[in-house]
């Protein structure tokens, strides 16, 4: 599987990424040869094999459904973090769909 | 203790004492603490003044804290010692921390500018442990951007050289906690490891570096980098100082769900034991194609050394070896798009601002916050997770990693370990691999399958090539980390290569 | 042409769980506080953070599961759900996507007693909730408060088998229903801790191919989803009624304009990228557990409503009616603990109670009106001591001061005058005075005696006991 620079400028949208056409020039040769790298893994028959998404064998990890209500001091370092607050809300421009 | 020894008896001035304290193994210099023959604050000042002196050469850390306040903490370090209610042996102990750890109001920037700046809330669960232990924090260690990377060059900021050799890398992502711990920049630090970033540059700086069983460590206030892989470990002069690291950081955590409940070990305990009997795997695949024979040599030696001691060595094969990289390099990226999905400009860290819209805030704050390699790996995993590519990219790389883990057991059936080289290559120089992606993955071939599998490792310096250190690599069953330290206390032993500190080739102040 | 086309609807309801706290986090899950104070680094999505999974969380969605008659899925787990909003701190949701909880599963709707249709539940999946957006279009800005970010939801997705926008309203009534008996949810639209979207086709009558079907989002009431739906049918048969295409999109419903408009078309659909979520092991439920489960399941709405008609004697509208609010059969039965006759109190509780309820706007169990004032005041009725109109007089007084009904008829001197020999003197005294109405009852013209009744009530101030005036009058005319 070969990737061309439409693909690619694809993907970016998808992550939100932006690029100069010189750099989708570079990123798309790069994306080849890692993604010819990566295809080595079409030589195992890996049909009847089982994913594996998590490496220890745990299940049912919950915690009691208790309350711990955070104090204003952490409120506000986490506010004063952010980019732009206005009445204690984290404020972004304008969303267009 | 001939090291220590030899520190104090030089001497004959305060001053002088200063100069080489920076010198000890942690555990030595809690000793001295132990015994009132020096302070915290004594050590904190040592290693202050050995900071001012080489890290404008070395450039290890990112963040160096405030010394005035340092020594505060050194100073009530200093009055639990006394009254003798210090009940770590961490106490008043200075280390570093890699700048992917959150720590509570001191910034933890990934490296990256996207985080410049940003100081999280809260500490890391290894944070609280060390803090508790009463060790005390120097700074945060340099690292390639969000620990993507092999040579440290990833960094926003600048780049970390080799204590060893100034024109060579000290390897990566942890680069800059090896290369304060084989500075003298500090007792010790911690690294994460996602596909070998503890272990291959411990190798290259000649230090210490264990990447613990997966779920061993809690991951709570580490930055992810790929969550199913990420591990905290310590980075330390010798395998004495992992294992009272790893005492502490080590344990169940309720806040991090993939961290495994159970009895606490006491690793510490497990040092000196008999080795006789014990049986290690060597892995063709690790022997191969690739290495170049000096380091072969090296590790080899190694080995024949320890077989006089009783243990066995026998070839063993994991064929699918061949594959963990490319399993890799879908699995760590595709978690890592969507781990840094949230660098976006809405809630912190850095946002350009100049954008009319959201979508405008997105693209230019991270097009101005993530690196080159970031956006690579970020490009590359959200494309292997991409409607119509999981199935054959991403489905087959935990299939993969199902077939890695089978074999590794297998061979752990009548083996305790399996020993490999750390890494390919002794470190390269700087701006070697840069511009080539892929040879710049192949110096984690040898550890990456340890994250796959989830299983313990350490790398432990075994010998020197163009008088660059060489790492050996010892991976371990799940939870075995004890065994492991045992045998490589051994070995260290042997080898007679400890405290890689008295041949340190840093040029003081240039 | 109308009645052309088969409407044909699916839903996907999300709905908040009643826990105390987020699902992955400590953090109160509660309505209505200062925005951004029920937050924490967890729910913030500050880098370093984990999920930890609710166990209440995880209870009430099994219980939902069982409620909705789902196969409850042994394994399951999370999964991440990738895409860039503001709302979205981490840039993912942690939702469930190939291994939900529950699997397929059926709800019952009927109408006026008669079973519409068995509606079929396609899956029931865990999900954390997003923050809430505010939109000031002057400034071009919005505003984000994370409060409801964690709160922990199920998303239940249906079969596309309603078949017009009252089944889909009479769908999410009942679904409502079973999860506020079940105690799974308040299921408040209004306050959004029941969310509706809508995927809604149209076809040619008799087809069996399914027509393009386009989402719409923003319904925000149970009325909502009814005109929004009924609005885009009228659309989409307008369209299809000129031979046109409709283009697959999700669109938005403004309650204000009553009208539809689009949102995002099928060229920006999102690519989520979903994957199995790795700071979370996953969920296996055995037996043990799921039994457990059952046996603390409450009885369902639907099952309540066949126990009143074959207990009781009801009817299936009266059932109907009594269920539909849990509060309202709880207070049905609550009664028959202390009055024998079912229908007598499900004719007061249709009736008259259901009225002032209607006026005063609130559930019957908010009120000051108990079972025992019920039980009560028919007590006074069948003894006789009150009338039935004094009977809703004393009524009302209950809703308003809570007294009991005997209090009450005492204090207002409501009593019925059921005492024989006052009432025979009365008797005498009116058969006395009205001698020409004797004669016409003698000579065979027996509705005087309703003459007579109005007379003797007349005397009594209306508080005579009419069956015994009844008696009494028939007795001494036909001697
Ligand atoms: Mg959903
Ligand atoms: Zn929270």
């Amino acid at each position: 599987m070969k990737v061309n620079k439409k693909e690619v400028e694809h993907v970016a949208a998808l992550a939100r990424l932006t690029f100069s056409p010189e750099e989708l020039e570079l990123y798309t040769e790069q994306f080849n040869d890692i993604l010819e790298y990566i295809n080595r893994l079409n030589e195992v028959d890996l049909e009847n094999v089982e994913p594996t998404s998590h490496v220890q064998p745990l299940k049912n990890v919950l915690r009691e459904d208790c309350v711990v209500t955070s104090d204003e001091e952490l409120r506000q370092s986490v506010l004063q973090e952010a980019p732009e607050v206005e009445h204690g809300f984290f404020k972004v421009p304008t969303i267009i769909d | 203790m001939l090291i220590l020894e030899s520190a104090i008896v030089n001497e004959g001035k305060i001053g002088g004492i200063y100069l080489k304290l920076y010198e000890m193994t942690a555990y030595e210099a809690a000793q001295c603490l132990k015994r009132g023959e020096i302070s915290s604050q004594q050590l904190v000042k040592a290693v202050y003044e050995r900071i001012n002196s080489v890290e404008p050469v070395i450039g290890g850390y990112i963040t160096v804290l405030d010394q005035e306040r340092v020594l505060a903490e050194a100073h009530r370090a200093d009055e639990l010692l006394q009254k003798g209610q210090a009940h770590s042996p961490l106490a008043g102990i200075p280390m570093a921390l890699k700048d992917n750890i959150c720590t509570n109001g001191i910034p933890t920037t990934c490296a990256s500018r996207i985080l410049s700046g940003y100081c999280p809330p809260y500490d890391a669960f290894v944070t609280a442990r060390l803090k508790d232990a009463g060790a005390i924090l120097m700074g945060k260690t340099n690292m390639d951007e969000f620990a993507m990377g092999s040579s440290t060059e990833n960094s926003a900021f600048h780049t970390t050289v080799n204590p060893w050799d100034r024109d060579r890398v000290p390897g990566g992502s942890s680069g800059g906690s090896a290369a304060v711990v084989a500075a003298g920049e500090a007792f010790f630090a911690l690294g994460s490891d996602t596909g070998g970033s503890i272990r291959q540059p411990a190798s290259l700086c000649g230090v210490v570096g264990l990447k613990p069983t997966y779920g061993n460590v809690s991951r709570y206030g580490l930055i992810a980098f790929a969550s199913s892989l990420d591990q905290i470990g310590p980075l330390t002069r010798d395998v004495r100082d992992a294992a009272f690291v790893l005492d502490i950081i080590a344990g169940h955590d309720k806040q991090d769900s993939t961290s495994v409940p159970g009895k606490k070990e006491h690793y510490v305990s497990f040092l000196g034991k008999e080795v006789r009997g014990m049986k290690v795997a060597l892995p063709m695949e690790c022997f191969g194609e690739g290495l170049k024979n000096e380091i072969k040599d090296v590790v080899m030696q190694a080995v024949e050394k320890c077989a006089t001691v009783g243990v066995h060595f026998s070839e063993a094969s994991a064929p699918s070896t061949k594959y963990a990289l490319p399993a890799y390099y879908l699995v760590a990226p595709a978690e890592a798009s969507s781990n840094l999905a949230r660098y976006d400009g809405v809630q912190y860290g850095l946002s350009v601002r100049d954008a009319e819209n959201l979508l405008a805030l997105y693209w230019s704050t991270r097009k101005q916050g993530f690196g080159p390699e970031v956006k690579r790996r970020i490009m590359l995993g959200t494309y292997a997770l991409s409607s119509g590519y999981y199935d054959a990219y991403y489905l087959k790389a935990l299939k993969m990693r199902t077939l890695i883990r089978e074999e590794f057991a297998k061979i752990f059936k009548d083996h305790d370990f399996i020993v490999t080289p750390t890494s390919p290559t002794v470190a390269f120089k700087i701006g070697e691999q840069k511009d080539d992606p892929l040879t710049m993955y192949l110096n984690d071939i040898y550890t990456i399958t340890a994250n796959l599998s989830g299983l313990p490792a350490i790398s432990i310096p075994c010998g020197f090539v163009e008088g660059m250190p060489v790492g050996l690599q010892v991976i371990g069953r799940p939870f075995d980390e004890g065994r492991m330290l045992q045998f490589c206390y051994c070995l260290e032993g042997l080898l007679g290569i400890k405290g890689c500190m008295a041949t340190i080739n840093v040029k003081e102040g240039k | 042409m109308p009645g052309a086309y088969e409407v044909v609807i699916g839903l996907e309801v999300h709905v908040e769980l009643h826990t105390a706290s987020k699902i992955f986090c400590s953090c109160p899950n509660r309505f209505g506080s200062v925005p951004n104070t029920n937050i924490c680094p967890v729910c913030l999505g500050l880098p370093g953070t984990l999920p930890v999974f609710n166990k209440k969380a995880l209870e009430l969605s099994l219980r939902a599961a069982l409620a909705l008659n789902c196969k409850v899925n042994s394994f399951s787990r999370f999964a991440r759900k990738n895409y860039f909003y503001p709302d979205l701190p981490k840039a993912y949701q942690i939702s469930q996507y190939e291994y939900p909880l529950g699997g397929i599963g059926s709800l019952d709707i009927f109408k006026d007693g008669e079973l519409v249709r068995t509606v079929t539940i396609e899956r029931l999946h865990l999900e954390e909730d997003a923050g809430k957006l505010l939109h000031d279009e002057e400034h071009a800005s919005s505003y984000v408060d994370y409060n409801r970010c964690g709160v922990p939801l199920i998303e239940i997705v249906t079969a596309p088998d309603l078949r017009s926008s009252e089944e889909a309203r009479l769908f999410l009534e009942t679904l409502r229903r079973t999860l506020l008996y079940t105690e799974i949810s308040d299921c408040k639209m209004e306050e959004g801790s029941m969310r509706c979207d809508a995927n809604i086709s149209l076809r040619p009558k008799g087809s069996e191919v399914l027509g393009q079907k386009v989402e719409i989002k923003n319904m925000n009431s149970f009325k909502a989803v009814q005109r929004g739906l009924e609005h885009e049918v009228m659309r989409q048969t307008k369209i299809l009624d000129k031979g046109g295409r409709i283009s697959q999109e999700t669109r938005r419903w403004h309650e204000d304009k009553g009208v539809t408009s689009e949102m995002r078309s099928k060229e920006k659909e999102q690519d989520y990228r979903y994957f199995p979520e790795p700071d979370l092991p996953p969920i296996v439920v055995d037996d043990t557990m799921l039994k457990k489960i059952r046996a603390a399941l409450p009885e369902l709405p639907v099952t309540r409503y066949r126990r009143l008609m074959n207990n009781y004697g009801l009817s299936a509208y009266q059932a109907e009616i009594i269920t539909s609010e849990q509060s309202l059969a709880d207070f049905f039965e609550e009664t028959l603990q202390n009055y024998t006759q079912p229908q007598k109190v499900a004719n007061w509780l249709l009736g008259d109670v259901l009225k002032i309820i209607n006026v005063v706007a609130k559930e019957i169990n908010k009120t000051l009106f108990t079972p025992a004032h019920l039980a009560e005041l028919l007590d006074l009725v069948d003894e006789g001591q009150i009338s039935g109109p004094t009977a809703k007089e004393i009524l009302e007084d209950c809703f308003k001061n809570g007294k009991m009904p005997a209090v009450i008829m005492v204090e207002k001197g409501l009593g019925q005058i059921s005492d024989t020999e006052e009432l025979e003197r009365v008797v005498a005294k009116v058969l006395e005075e009205n001698k020409a109405a004797v004669q016409d009852y003698e000579g065979g013209n027996k509705k005087v005696i309703a003459f007579l009744m109005g007379n003797v009530m007349k005397i009594t101030g209306g508080k005579a006991n009419p069956q015994m005036v009844t008696a009494l009058l028939k007795k001494k005319l036909d001697k």
